[in-house]
């Protein structure tokens, strides 16, 4: 028996099949050591996934602007400064196609987890939901942008 | 075999538990015309290479769910799979589904599977007892379509080999369980919801699904499985909730 084998020594010594001299049976189990790597759509999943570290860490981002706000108006623009240093606008290019990412994947598992959407008496194909879904996303941002954009001019 | 007959090298995962300590690649060179399935490749290999090899299969035409296989990595029915769409790189590998253990080659155990299965109740229980002179059920078309997709599962595993949370927590009741048990929930002739519901919600039900949806990705029956088990998780909290205010599950 080499050391990958998972099962504990001896396996002849399991229980003997009627009429059977020893149990020939010895079921191997491979390791799933590496797994998300091993198929391009595993591969996916995990960077789906790891964008929820990018969201909470601009939410943090966000949170210390609110702490520095409550400090007063120097640190608030101490804040802003740093908003707008070189590595920050960088930083935020990086968060935003991230969170184009994440928006996209979880858009493309939401209609897998509702029932399924009836217009006249027809189901709504899969690929329609997550292209309007991602479409409403996209023109709240715009929305949102466009207001701010007219509020801080 | 005439020499400008077309070849594939086949890579099979061997395992033979009574002198392999672990499973090893063997390949087989195979001649193949263009309507060859892998399964038929497979066969070739046992009736004409080497008689050793053990694979299951029967129907041959995508129904029975018997000769599930790892083509390249990925889960598919062999015989629905064509060795002349490996033909361009020349080779194929071919090993038994992932996440559950060789029994032998290419050959699975899936007694956890069947142990599952049954756990689900995959059986419609009537909500009353029903005279058979009371005729046959009706449904509607809209209530046939609540379940329909769900009843196509042919229990091939193909799932069960997409999904790494099965591989991972090897107790996971699964895709294919799960969209049966949803596939009888929805149905309208049933009343065994809050028989089933348990199983949803334990440790090793539904929420153990982290929505990879691969398993929706290789079933060859379009069950979508992925949307059975997500539908059963909101099920599962509306039914926690609903108990709340005494309108819980019928326990």
């Amino acid at each position: 028996m080499s050391a990958s084998d998972p099962r504990p020594a001896a396996p002849r010594a399991a229980p003997a099949l009627p009429g059977v001299a020893g149990n020939p049976r010895r079921p191997y189990v491979r390791p799933m050591a590496g797994w998300w790597l091993r198929n391009p759509y595993f591969v996916r999943y995990m960077a789906r996934e790891g964008t929820a570290v990018f969201v909470a860490a601009y939410a943090l981002i966000l949170l210390v602007g609110l702490v520095r706000l409550a400090q007063g108006e120097a640190a608030w623009n101490g804040w802003l400064e740093a908003l707008r240093s070189p590595l920050s606008t960088i930083l935020h290019l990086v968060f935003l196609a991230v969170f184009v990412f994440h928006t996209v994947t979880w858009f493309e598992v939401l209609p897998k987890t509702m029932p399924p959407l009836l217009v006249g008496g027809k189901r709504v194909a899969q690929s329609a939901i997550t292209a309007g879904a991602i479409a409403v996303a996209a023109a709240a941002s715009l929305a949102l942008f466009g207001i701010v954009w007219g509020l801080t001019r | 075999m005439s020499t400008n007959e077309k070849t594939i090298e086949i890579e099979v995962l061997r395992y033979r538990p009574e002198q392999d300590a672990a499973p090893f690649p063997q390949t087989y060179v195979v001649p193949y015309s263009d309507d060859m399935s892998v399964l038929q490749g497979l066969q070739y290999i046992k009736d004409q290479l080497d008689g050793t090899l053990s694979f299951r299969w029967s129907c041959r035409q995508a129904i029975c769910g018997s000769c599930g296989v790892m083509i390249d990595g990925i889960p598919k029915l062999s015989c629905k799979s064509f060795l002349r769409d490996y033909a361009g790189k020349g080779r194929v590998r071919v090993e038994a589904l992932a996440n559950f253990p060789i029994e032998r080659d290419l050959v699975i155990v899936m007694d956890s599977f069947v142990e599952k299965l049954e756990s689900i109740k995959p059986y419609i229980i009537p909500k009353e007892p029903r005279p058979l002179s009371a005729g046959e059920y009706l449904q509607t078309p809209a209530q046939l379509d609540a379940y329909a997709q769900y009843s196509s599962c042919i229990n091939c595993l193909l799932c069960y080999a997409a999904c790494p949370q099965v591989g991972l927590s090897p107790d996971f009741v699964g895709p294919a369980a799960l969209a049966l048990l949803f596939r009888y929930n929805s149905d309208s002739r049933d009343g065994g919801a809050a028989q089933r519901m348990p199983v949803v919600g334990a440790e090793s039900g539904a929420f153990h699904c982290t929505a990879v949806g691969y398993c929706s990705e290789v079933c060859p029956k379009g069950v979508d499985p992925a949307s059975a088990v997500n539908q059963a998780k909101g099920a599962s909290v509306r039914e926690y909730f609903m108990g709340f205010l005494g309108k819980g599950g019928g326990k």
